[in-house]
């Protein structure tokens, strides 16, 4: 066990405790934890998003790496390359980036839209952001609605088609699915006032949908437990001499700590 | 458009598209068939209502008591003199649900300036933070308060999943909004979220069509939009007559489906008792 794993128990368990501290109410314990979590892993998941996409993806796609003598149009696209790897050349390395990819200059059309983002920056030229935004959700409209319709139509009909006269058993469990399928169809008619035998059509309809809420909430808590029970494990493995019993003492420790702080609270009550 | 081109316009398409196929269909993807025409008569049908409402046509919607309690959110915010938190979920602009979460902050917001109470959203993607900064920034001119109104009102707060959801819980702890909005999609942190708001006894309005937060949300909070009531609900808040008509339209063609469904039970029955040779699935399955 080296210096550095125990060390990183210690902070593995006075964060998790100190999360679970929110159980007891809003604390300075819970404070570190979260802004230490947000500020975190909002750098970690920008660093990423640059590192996994734009670096690799966008300017590897742009300015692949080449062999040979740059000549044309193609001297000036590097040239400007260069000029990029001139502030940083991690970014953009010598000779171009190698991941593979060709030259491909439709990924200008990306590049472009993203640096509309970044003009949000300048006011005088915000406004060329909202044509990004038209694109990403005039895009996604467009190409999923191919994939609702097949998933949640087309296939929802086909999913009808189910064996009636396997078995007793079978038949219940198809005619089941078929009336709750249509009568939970019937609920989320809205140009149809729900009074009379609509009415209690889509009633029935509702009492399938909240069964099926049951079931999945149910299911859902049972995973919940198992991640629960995940951290309760490590606390348990941490808690051991050869961790130097972390889980123990940083327990103790965020207990003094929230048990000042109540007595303190309830001293000047004034101040909170 | 009047309804009347619509349908003209529907008609000249099927005679063209009729003559097409007569020819040969070149480029056409064999075995996509019934998604083309899937796509193009439930989109016929959307657009013939729309026309009919933007014509004037009265569209009934029936009444969703989730949507109703919007304003009185918004008010007892207001009373309280406390904020507004509206969470848009955690997913980017390509996703509908996140879509339609940020065309009900426009609403909300315009409520909000309307009150003159303070609004807080906090956010998960940078792409759902300009969005709602533009759509939030329109609500309050087209309610004369443009000075209520600043860009830190709609602030980031980070891309991961449960980092987000503790810090949702800590502005929810300490602002302690009256009114908890969560419109979008989300995941296990939906019920992070409801809970806290539920003990700062904030009043709470959810709405998601993912379907396995439904549930929780459900149990912790006072109304819930569930599944197609949250998608049509900036319908419902603008009374726009082509999004009445939109809303009419779908309701057509969930009739269709149903009666599509309802063909595929018997004909498979009669597949299964060997009346019918053919086989109803091998119909709907794309290349």
């Amino acid at each position: 066990m080296t210096g550095m794993e125990i060390f990183g128990a210690w902070i593995a368990v006075f964060l998790t405790l100190a999360i679970f501290s929110f159980l007891y109410k809003d604390n300075p314990f819970y404070k570190i934890a979260e802004h230490l979590f947000v500020g975190i892993s909002a750098g970690y998941w920008a660093a990423i998003a640059f590192w996994n996409q734009i670096q690799p993806n966008l300017f590897g796609r742009l300015w692949p790496k080449v062999d040979g003598e740059l000549s044309g149009l193609k001297a000036f696209w590097y040239g400007i390359y260069n000029f990029f790897g001139w502030f940083h050349s991690g970014i953009f390395p010598e000779g171009g980036i190698d991941k593979g990819h060709e030259i491909d200059i439709w990924y200008l059309i990306p590049f472009v839209l993203g640096m509309f983002m970044i003009l949000r920056l300048w006011p005088k030229f915000g406004w060329l952001a909202r044509w990004s935004m038209a694109y990403i959700v005039g895009l996604a409209a467009g190409l999923r609605l191919y994939g609702f319709l097949s998933s949640n139509i087309i296939s929802q009909i086909k999913g009808s088609a189910l064996p009636m006269f396997d078995s007793v058993g079978t038949s219940i469990n198809s005619i089941l699915i078929i009336i709750g399928t249509l009568t939970g169809l019937f609920y989320f008619f809205f140009s149809q006032e729900h009074t009379g035998i609509f009415g209690k059509i889509s009633r029935v309809g509702i009492w399938f949908l909240m069964i099926s809420f049951g079931a999945s909430f149910g299911f859902a808590v049972m995973g919940r437990i198992s991640l629960l029970i995940g951290r309760f494990y490590d606390l348990i493995t941490y808690s051991s001499a050869e961790y130097f019993h972390a889980s123990w003492w940083v327990l103790g420790l965020i207990i003094i700590g929230l048990g000042i702080m109540a007595f303190k609270e309830k001293a000047s009550p004034e101040s909170h | 458009m009047k309804s009347k081109h619509v349908l003209i316009s529907i008609g000249t398409f099927a005679i063209l598209f009729a003559a097409y196929w007569w020819f040969g269909h070149p480029f056409f993807k064999e075995g996509r068939e019934v998604m083309f025409i899937s796509i193009v008569s439930l989109s016929s049908i959307i657009l013939y209502y729309i026309a009919e409402a933007n014509n004037g046509a009265k569209i009934f919607l029936r009444a969703i008591p989730g949507l109703k309690a919007f304003e009185e959110a918004v008010g007892r915010s207001t009373e309280m003199g406390r904020s507004v938190l509206f969470v848009p979920g955690i997913m980017d602009m390509d996703q509908v649900e996140t879509v339609a979460g940020v065309t009900i902050l426009g609403h909300v917001s315009k409520m909000t300036a309307q009150y003159e109470t303070p609004l807080e959203v906090p956010v998960s993607r940078a792409i759902v933070m300009e969005a709602s900064r533009e759509i939030v920034k329109e609500s309050y001119l087209s309610q004369g308060r443009p000075d209520l109104y600043n860009d830190s009102m709609i602030h980031y707060l980070t891309d991961d999943q449960f980092a987000y959801a503790a810090g949702v819980d800590g502005i929810m702890l300490r602002e302690k909004p009256a009114a908890c909005f969560y419109q979008g999609k989300f995941y296990a942190e939906s019920l992070i979220l409801a809970e806290t708001g539920n003990s700062i006894g904030a009043i709470q309005i959810a709405g998601t069509a993912s379907q396995a937060q439904i549930p929780f949300f459900v149990t912790t909070c006072d109304y819930t939009l569930i599944g197609e009531e949250f998608l049509t609900a900036s319908a419902y808040l603008s009374q726009k007559p082509s999004l009445l008509g939109s809303i009419k339209g779908q309701d057509v063609g969930k009739l269709i489906i149903m009666i599509a469904i309802l063909f595929t039970v018997v004909f498979n029955a009669f597949h299964d008792l060997g009346w019918v040779q053919y086989d109803i699935k091998q119909f709907f399955t794309a290349n």
